[in-house]
């Protein structure tokens, strides 16, 4: 594993420039849903090992899977790294643990409360309040678990009275 | 069309249940009571048909046997295949067949065969919120006005004949469950009453009474409501075979 980068597991080996580079190109990719955070931030790409590119969906019907293979297919053909494979897995499955502090800010600063870490072990952890993203008020209630895409919740603002999504704990 | 491997076929039964749901669930996209309701069913409709393409991935191409199979080729179980009908009728069936989803992904999770043992610890994540939802649903309608209880109780009692086949093991499944690539989804049953009843319980609701199961779905032998359903959902690779977008 020293020419690999492994986003899982949070240990990060010795890279080569040709994995660093591989890294470098999917940190620009954005989430089509999200394109606040790039495919990085949100733990969609598991591993970068060698020449391949190893993905993970984060919902079994996210329609955005096919964008995002795509998506990551341009931006590699067009750094010239049209040899670089991309590969699909589904095991482990992909968790709201997985989206990077870095990323978990750039959701709240794009008006998404990101989700309470732990979801591992709790898949259904939603019942602590989120905070607001826009006043930052715990005062806060759940209208709908299901929101305009699978990886979001509706939510209100009691103080601010503003509705907001949440990212769903998963 | 040609015989299966038995683990094709117990991948088949998969998808098709987790199609013809989702399927029926999409028919309520822009009817449903309320904007949140309608997401809500959206999102449950897509996961069930993400799922489905996983399953029936595992049995061959996901799309020719969505599209391309008539009914008889189906082995989806009846109870997903009941209409709508109204939307106490809709969550009555979602509540009862998520509930048995979850249990039966739960274990398959720990499956002999990798490509199970993946798309169903992913797939029940899901269903459980799948569960969640249903289970509150049948609360707050049966524990709700007259009329909205009179719609669950009703809504309940037509989904009822069709329980007792989710839990049907015949000698396919049962081979694949003691070789530890399958669930013997007859020990699941206990717990499913369990969960069933809990829930019933705080719905202030009783069990409906039981009744001759109808069986047959794994075979083939469906109910009148199958065939428009795929009628709608085949129409346009049956006119225009092989169209993409
Ligand atoms: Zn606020």
């Amino acid at each position: 594993m020293s020419t690999a980068i492994s986003w899982t597991t949070g240990v990060s080996p010795a890279r080569t420039p040709a994995v660093q580079e591989i890294a470098r190109v999917l940190s620009q990719v954005p989430d089509p849903e999200i394109p606040a955070l790039s495919i990085i931030d949100l733990g969609i790409v598991r591993e970068v090992h060698g020449d391949r590119v190893i993905i993970t969906p984060t919902y079994s019907g996210c329609p955005a899977t096919l964008y995002i293979e795509q998506s990551i297919r341009g931006a590699l053909n067009d750094a010239g790294l049209a040899h670089v494979r991309i590969e699909t897995t589904l095991s482990p499955p992909w968790t709201s643990d997985w989206i990077s502090d870095e990323g978990r800010e750039k959701l709240r600063a794009y008006g998404i409360a990101p989700p309470p870490k732990g979801a591992a072990n709790a898949s259904l952890r939603n019942d602590t309040h989120a905070q607001c993203p826009r006043c930052g008020s715990m005062n806060t209630a759940e209208i709908s678990r299901f929101g305009s895409t699978p990886c979001k919740a509706l939510w209100r603002c009691n103080a601010c009275a503003e509705p907001f999504d949440r990212f769903k704990c998963h | 069309m040609a015989a299966l491997a038995p683990l094709s076929t117990y991948a088949l039964r998969l998808g098709d249940d987790a199609l013809i749901l989702g399927q029926r669930l999409s028919e309520w996209c822009g009817h449903a009571p309320t904007i949140e309701v309608d997401l809500s069913l959206a999102n449950l409709a897509l996961d069930l048909i993400g799922q489905a393409t996983h399953f029936l991935g595992v049995a061959g191409d996901a799309d020719k046997l969505a599209f391309h199979r008539d009914a008889l080729d189906f082995s989806n179980c009846l109870l997903v295949e009941q209409p709508n009908g109204d939307f106490a009728q809709t969550m009555a069936r979602q509540f009862l067949f998520s509930t048995f989803q979850e249990l039966h992904l739960h274990a398959l999770a720990s499956s002999k065969d990798e490509r199970f043992a993946a798309i169903a610890a992913k797939a029940v994540k899901e269903v459980a919120y799948h569960r969640q939802l249903s289970s509150d649903w049948v609360v707050r309608l049966g524990d709700g006005t007259e009329e909205s209880r009179a719609r669950m109780t009703a809504g309940l009692d037509w989904m009822w004949r069709f329980v007792d086949e989710l839990f049907q093991m015949d000698e396919l499944e049962a081979k694949l469950a003691k070789g530890g690539a399958g669930v013997d989804k007859s020990e699941l049953r206990a717990e499913w009453d369990r969960r069933v009843d809990a829930v019933l319980a705080e719905a202030t609701l009783a069990r409906p009474a039981s009744r001759r199961p109808v069986l047959g779905g794994r075979r083939g032998h469906h109910t009148e409501h199958l065939g428009p359903l795929l009628s709608q959902m085949q129409f346009l690779q049956r006119a225009y075979p092989g169209a993409v977008w």
